[in-house]
């Protein structure tokens, strides 16, 4: 699971994925809703892993 | 004082600030606790908050009013290539997720309050422990000047002139920092957040509907571009791809290694609230994103400005009513100052652990610990007031770009050591020494401009030097490990 967490690394610093005008999306350039959107699939990501470990054993 | 203060923005700024000074001192009882008997207390808060308050906390520090300042210049500037900041605010929370919890572990085992204690508990290397300190004062020296240029250019839009308000809104600062510690821009933060949601929230609705939506407000800005020429524009050129990634790739490592953010991090009540505020952070990086498009709007808007950092007031001033401005101004104004004092608390905490009771006092009590930390973050701010007020603004710019690569460099002493002990000190400090010293060579010799070039063959690869420098340093510290291990076979490594 903890492998998910290189996923934004790879969509967003190989800039030659997302370096384009179109398609556009309400107005946006490609170049400005993909980088948008990786933030809500970053958290979405970053939840799965929170949800897949083994919980910390004290809960202070 | 110009004729043309705007009175009703000035009302509203100053109802605003006068609010969150009196939040400032009441905080030193806000959760209570013995403030002045224990660092604990004054430079963490206490040890005790939770996701929501560490949430308000870490975005209010990490997401600065200078950003809400630079990024739309730095956009409004050259375009695409300004939105590095959106690839480095993401990418920043995988690595948060996966490395701070581990952090606060040891740091709350062995009650650390600083990156250099938990270097010198890991590594038992006063050394290293030394570097890492100064490195953290010197980084953040810069970023606190930073915020009060943040803090200046509001007021300048307000109609004030003249250094004494920026002067009075400082001393105020400092005064509640000294009295609450920690407490007061845990408190303040939760109105400096709110106020920036909601100003960020109706400019991105109401100026794109007045200036005819997005694609007008992409198109002005497109056609700007196309006549202004050069390496501007909506999209990247090519040679500027590397650059880009390297600059967000750099900064998202470097961010957590500074005094204010580690800060928050310590002052966290577990382990588990460190990784949900990672799944919950990235709220802010949306916000950010859509500040970056001021700068576009100001296209639209037809907005000229003398310096790129008046894009932002001038957008503001033009398209709003002056209540509404004011309000916006002073959450850019509050939103330096929460910043500006966890940024003096984690500086000050460095210096009285790490040099203070390391070397002037060793034997010195937990209210002693306090008293100097208080007293240090006075010495922090009234010397970074002095940095602005007496030295061109441009020193403090350039001084912090050099303070985010010199950071950086702190990197595989703090982080190493989480997930191995084969690291050795002397190797460390020697990959720290050569990243700092080819970094600021390097920085310099290009005008201090954050990027080098290396050329193989014929094509050249420009990219960001704080990254090219920690490369450097983690090669060095491999190298150095080896050769020390050769020459003397491993001593006791951990101790405390």
């Amino acid at each position: 699971m903890w492998v998910l967490l290189l996923l934004p690394f790879v969509g967003l610093l190989w800039v030659p994925f997302y370096n384009f005008q179109d398609p556009v999306l309400f107005g946006f350039p490609f170049f400005y809703w993909y980088q948008l959107a990786w933030v809500p699939i970053t958290s979405f990501l970053i939840w799965v892993v929170y949800r897949s470990r083994t919980p910390d054993e004290e809960t202070p | 004082m110009s004729a043309d203060i705007d009175w009703i923005a000035l009302a509203v700024f100053i109802f605003f600030f006068a609010l969150v000074t009196v939040m400032g001192f009441f905080a030193a009882r806000w959760k209570s606790g013995p403030v002045s008997e224990h660092l604990d207390e004054w430079g963490l808060g206490g040890r005790q908050f939770g996701t929501w308050i560490t949430w308000f906390l870490v975005g209010g520090d990490f997401y600065t009013a200078y950003t809400v300042i630079a990024v739309p210049a730095l956009v409004y500037a050259v375009g695409g290539y300004g939105f590095f900041a959106l690839p480095y605010t993401i990418v920043v929370y995988p690595f948060v997720f996966a490395v701070m919890p581990l952090l606060w572990k040891v740091a709350h085992a062995k009650g650390h309050v600083t990156a250099a204690d938990v270097v010198q508990g890991t590594y038992g290397s006063r050394g290293l422990e030394l570097v890492v300190a100064i490195t953290g004062i010197v980084a953040t020296m810069p970023y606190i000047a930073l915020q009060l240029i943040g803090m200046g250019v509001v007021i300048k839009a307000i109609g004030l002139t003249g250094e004494l308000p920026i002067v009075a809104a400082f001393v105020i600062l400092a005064l509640y920092t000294y009295s609450s510690g920690l407490r007061a821009p845990a408190l303040i933060a939760f109105v400096k957040d709110i106020m920036i949601y909601i100003v960020v929230l109706v400019a991105v609705v109401v100026v794109p509907a007045k200036l005819g939506g997005y694609s007008a407000v992409f198109s002005a800005a497109n056609d700007a571009f196309t006549a202004k020429g050069g390496a501007t524009g909506l999209t990247l050129k090519s040679p500027q791809m590397l650059a880009y990634a390297s600059l967000a790739l750099g900064s998202a490592l470097a961010a957590f290694m500074y005094p204010h953010t580690l800060t928050g991090i310590f002052a966290s009540k577990s382990a588990d609230t460190i990784r949900k505020n990672a799944i919950l952070l990235p709220a802010y990086t949306l916000l950010l994103g859509l500040i970056a498009l001021l700068g576009y709007m100001a296209y639209a808007a037809h907005i000229k400005v003398a310096s790129n950092n008046d894009v932002v007031p001038a957008l503001f001033k033009e398209l709003f009513p002056s209540w509404f401005a004011g309000f916006a101004f002073s959450a850019i104004a509050i939103g330096a100052l929460v910043p500006a004092a966890v940024m003096s608390i984690g500086a000050a905490n460095l210096f009285t652990r790490n040099i203070w009771k390391s070397y002037v006092n060793p034997g010195i009590s937990h209210a002693g610990e306090a008293s100097v930390a208080k007293i240090a973050s006075l010495v922090v701010k009234v010397g970074a007031l002095a940095f602005i007020t007496f030295l061109p603004t441009q020193y403090a710019l350039d001084l912090q770009l050099l303070g985010g690569l010199w950071i950086l460099q702190t990197f595989p002493a703090l982080v190493f050591g989480l997930f191995t002990r084969w690291f050795r000190a002397e190797g460390l400090l020697l990959g720290w020494a050569l990243g700092i010293l080819w970094g600021t060579w390097t920085a310099w010799s290009n005008g201090l401009k954050p990027l080098a070039t290396l050329s193989i063959g014929d094509t050249s690869y420009v990219f960001y030097v704080g990254l090219g420098a920690l490369i450097l340093n983690v090669v060095v510290a491999v190298a150095g490990t080896v050769a020390v291990g050769l020459i003397s076979p491993r001593r006791v490594v951990a101790q405390s």
